[in-house]
């Protein structure tokens, strides 16, 4: 199906940062759902290949003595810098790039034309290989305290949860609906992760419909409900992950936090993790950054300082580091929310449930961790990536801080996770390429009613098939380490080149360690079965 | 190669007191004219050979400033000397690792720099590599940003921008990149000096011979790279390394001259990871008895005091210990794989990173990365077992093989 091109444009230069006039000429070519640029000059050809999904914009540059330039920025920090010698197939290329890049309907997106040679048994298959119900048996549920209810099947309780979720078996139907009526977006308290060693829970919700003074009691006996189905611990803690002013802002919208005095035994905590809004303009500095052509040691550090942007992953690092700290060492059950629960929620209670249980480190772990928290939960892909033309404001880089903040425990834990990098880089590209339907829409009633399930293909099976490529060859198993306790001073944070300048191979170590000892170890198995 | 030898005009430290007994000059220059040549150069450091690139026959000196004063002296016996190295009708590059200004300003002193009306087929470059003391500020200020305990991001970058650290280590590696270029690209000769040509100028030629020689990626080929350019050239480690970050008093000569140079090392061999023999442990152990020792290698400031101090007799040699199997083994790199190539790092900033083995080396636990090292050691000394327990099966089954065909035939 690639065989078909919309387009196809001769004398194109594609430049290097440094715009060097060496560059050769090449081929471009738009086929239905990429960008192609072949470059035939050398003995060996070369190929640039951009998925349309991925392109966030696309500029005309001023005339040059080269030709006409366009400057395409990806949602992956791809940046490539064509210069195409006549203004009218230049043209042409913006606009098709422009409707291309930009769908209007879900049904324009990739994944309902992605069509690989797979059985129809196959791609079922494919879906039912992450099951959730089978994590929350390994924490031991259903159990005295809790159970995995269907009372929201058909979205009467919260339209964006998914049918099935986890309660304290105390709460009533009439507690849980009282208090969905009390939670934005009826985003009512449930359960993210329990730690079996001491039964403390980690849970989450969206905000109270507070104001300044309202109360509900079916709310207040929800939180009761959490707080007595682990008796290890007199009290709670409830955090809310915005800071203080934004949060009391709410409260005039009828809306806001937690009141200790209404809530027996909480303890209530700000956290202070910014906004969608600042996050968005931080990437767009540290992308600045990223971009500048020869900046000095000096030019380099404070653009990273001011983009704000590492301030940022260790305020959700440390938000992690405290629910995994609470839970752990104080045995406390923690109620997290931000505003609608959707986004820092969904960062840092993933976040802590990777820190204590090794399972989630490994690829089938990690990958119910999406899975449960960010996709079922309800985190709204589609918005905060921009997958159809929509609303700017909602574009935010929520998920890519959660994958980084995956990254950084890389750096400090070489050993404790199954997988690599690669696969963080291969999850977030397609968060963005829509090439598969996990991450579609915004909710699992989005995903119903596009009928992902039937359409589509499921993203795991075809990770999993690349598992050799993808695994961390210092993974010291499952066992090697229990909780992982990061340090979060400042100088532990580490600048991520190989995602936000990921291609700019000159910038890259030269041999890489990871492809040695992945050989090395695909060396060992050949050997094994020569001596077999 | 036959156009170079070695002289003994410096024997007993003479004609030059910082420089080892036994130096390299193009054959056709005498010690006669080498006598004069160190009255033109500062402190009597005449150029001498530092490197030899044998895929091209390009040479790299080093020496000090030249005294042209304000009169703008000459030394015909100096031109002599590094047109020598020219290969006919080719040009040299003259790399001062002072800016331009300093090199004007210094003629008051009696230092300067090689006019180009004597020096016609040489070009001159200033690459600044910092002082001495500004390197010992900058050091501080970054010990003092990795010991500061407050949780603040943006507290922590701005005092690591300020400490101006990585761009020295920016400077330098870019310095050592051009003098490699020079004469790896370019294919022509290179003389490097500063001021005093004792800091700036060995950082420059060392490091360039990382870039360019694979044999100083080895272990021993980076001990001769060690005692040649910086212990037997001279670099007075008495002064620099006599207190580091911590004293309390100002040492007036006191600078990280040796661990800037350590540092870009270390920087190369993160960016190449298979192309060095040794790890990352051997540079910090070098560092570290660059300071306190209970080896002589590093005592005193030149090869004349260490005659003096009769330190070859008195103390023995970090070598001879480093050198034995059993301390080896713990600074081998298991991925190393010897190649032949010339390496260029890169030196955008995004490739930069602090020395956490060195300046974080306290503050937090080394345990996980520990396991690390031993886990990409196993997997590689599995894969060799492996190796060698294929090749003696195959041994085995070619044996029994021919033991079959001898047993048919009979």
């Amino acid at each position: 199906c690639h065989a078909v091109f919309l387009l196809q444009v001769e004398n194109v230069k594609l430049l290097d940062r440094y715009a060097s006039r060496k560059a050769a000429s090449g081929t471009l070519y738009l086929t239905a759902t990429h960008l192609i640029y072949v470059d035939a000059s050398a003995e060996v050809r070369k190929e640039t290949w951009i998925l349309h999904h991925h392109i966030s914009s696309v500029e005309k540059l001023p005339l040059t003595t080269a030709g006409y330039p366009l400057l395409i920025h990806c949602k992956n920090f791809h940046v490539a810098h064509f210069v195409i010698g006549q203004e009218r197939d230049c043209h042409d290329v913006f606009t098709s790039l422009l409707k291309l890049s930009q769908p209007v309907k879900p049904e324009e997106l990739y994944a309902f034309s992605y069509n690989p040679k797979m059985s129809k048994e196959s791609r079922e298959m494919g879906w039912k290989l992450i099951d959730l119900k089978l994590d929350y048996q390994r924490m031991g549920i259903p159990n005295d305290c809790w159970e995995i209810t269907d009372i929201n099947k058909d979205y009467e309780v919260c339209s964006t949860y998914p049918p099935e979720i986890v309660v304290p078996r105390a709460a009533t139907k009439a507690v849980v609906m009282g208090s969905s009526r009390f939670r934005s977006r009826g985003r009512i308290p449930v359960l993210s992760y329990l730690y079996k060693e001491n039964n403390a829970a980690l849970c989450r919700c969206s905000q109270p419909l507070a104001g300044f003074s309202a109360r509900c009691l079916e709310d207040e006996q929800m939180l009761q409900a959490i707080r007595e189905a682990n008796p290890g611990c007199p009290f709670m803690y409830v955090v809310d992950t915005r800071p203080k002013l934004n949060a009391m802002a709410n409260r005039a919208a009828g809306k806001g936090y937690e009141n200790e005095d209404n809530y027996e035994n909480i303890r209530f905590k700000f956290i202070g993790i910014e906004n969608i809004h600042v996050m968005r303009s931080s990437l767009q500095k540290l992308l600045e950054v990223c971009e500048m052509k020869s900046p000095s040691m000096s030019d380099f550090l404070t653009g990273l300082e001011n983009s704000g942007w590492l301030r940022h992953i260790k305020a959700v690092m440390d938000a992690g580091v405290f629910l995994a700290k609470a839970v752990r060492e104080e045995r406390a059950s923690v109620l997290v929310h931000c505003s609608d629960g959707w986004d820092r929620t969904a960062q840092v209670c993933s976040l802590a449930s990777l820190l204590l249980d090794p399972f989630y480190r490994t690829f089938k772990g990690f990958m119910v961790l999406i899975e449960k928290e960010w996709i079922a939960m309800g985190h709204k892909f589609s918005h905060r990536c921009g997958h159809l033309d929509g609303d700017p404001k909602e574009v935010s880089p929520v998920f890519t801080q959660f994958v980084e903040c995956v990254w950084q425990l890389m750096q400090q834990f070489p050993c404790s996770f199954e997988f690599s990098e690669r696969f963080l880089l291969e999850i977030h590209d397609h968060v963005y390429s829509c090439q598969f339907g996990n991450f579609l829409g915004t909710c699992h009633r989005d995903r119903e009613e596009l009928r992902i399930f039937e359409k589509t293909h499921s993203l795991w099976p075809f990770l999993l098939q690349r598992k050799q490529e993808l695994r961390n060859p210092l993974y010291r198993g499952f066992t090697a380490y229990k909780e992982l306790q990061p340090n979060t001073l400042p100088f532990s944070f580490q600048f991520w080149c190989g995602m936000y300048n990921r291609f700019d191979k000159g910038m890259h170590p030269k041999q890489s360690v990871l492809e040695q000892l992945l050989s090395c170890l695909r060396h060992s198995v050949t050997l094994e079965d020569s001596a077999a | 190669t036959n156009e170079w030898r070695l002289s003994c005009v410096n024997k007993d430290f003479s004609v030059c007191p910082s420089y080892p007994p036994v130096v390299i000059v193009p054959k056709s220059i005498d010690d006669e004219a080498l006598r004069k040549v160190a009255l033109f150069r500062y402190g009597g450091r005449f150029p001498v050979l530092s490197y030899y690139h044998k895929k091209n026959g390009m040479a790299m000196l080093r020496s000090s400033q030249p005294l042209t004063g304000t009169n703008g002296r000459r030394c015909k016996e100096d031109e002599k000397l590094i047109n020598a190295t020219l290969r006919s009708g080719r040009r040299g590059f003259v790399i001062d690792t002072r800016p331009l200004n300093v090199a004007q300003q210094a003629r008051a002193k009696g230092g300067g720099f090689e006019q180009e009306v004597h020096y016609p087929q040489w070009r001159r470059i200033h690459k600044y590599i910092e002082r001495f003391h500004i390197l010992q500020e900058s050091f501080i200020k970054l010990v003092e940003a990795c010991n500061d305990q407050s949780h603040n991001m943006d507290r922590w970058l701005s005092k690591l921008e300020a400490s101006n650290w990585l761009t020295h280590i920016k400077e330098l590696l870019t310095a050592a990149c051009l003098a490699a270029q020079c004469i790896d690209r370019e294919g022509a000769s290179v003389l490097v000096h500063g001021s005093e040509g004792t800091d700036s100028t060995l950082q420059v030629t060392s490091l360039a011979q990382i870039i360019l020689d694979p044999r100083c990626r080895t272990i021993r080929g980076f001990e001769a790279l060690v005692v040649r350019e910086w212990l037997q050239a001279g670099h007075p480690f008495q002064q620099r390394c006599a207190q580091s970050a911590y004293s309390n008093s100002k040492q007036k000569w006191e600078a990280p001259v040796f661990l800037l140079f350590l540092e870009c090392v270390w920087q190369i061999h993160r960016q190449f990871p298979c192309s060095f023999e040794f790890n990352e442990h051997f540079l910090i152990l070098l560092f570290e008895h660059a300071y306190a020792s209970q080896f002589g290698t590093f005592l005193g400031n030149n090869e004349s005091e260490r005659a003096k101090l009769k330190l070859p007799q008195k103390t023995m040699s970090l070598w001879s210990w480093v050198n034995r199997p059993e301390e080896l083994s713990r600074f081998q790199n298991p991925i190393y794989e010897a190649n032949s190539l010339v390496i260029w790092p890169s030196v955008a900033p995004q490739s930069l990173q602090l020395w956490e083995g060195i300046f974080l080396r306290w503050n937090r636990p080394s345990r996980f990365l520990e396991e690390a090292e031993e886990e990409r050691i196993n997997i590689i000394k599995y894969n060799k077992e492996l190796q060698a327990k294929v090749n003696v099966l195959r041994r085995q089954l070619a044996e029994m093989e021919t033991d079959g065909e001898v047993q048919e035939e009979e």
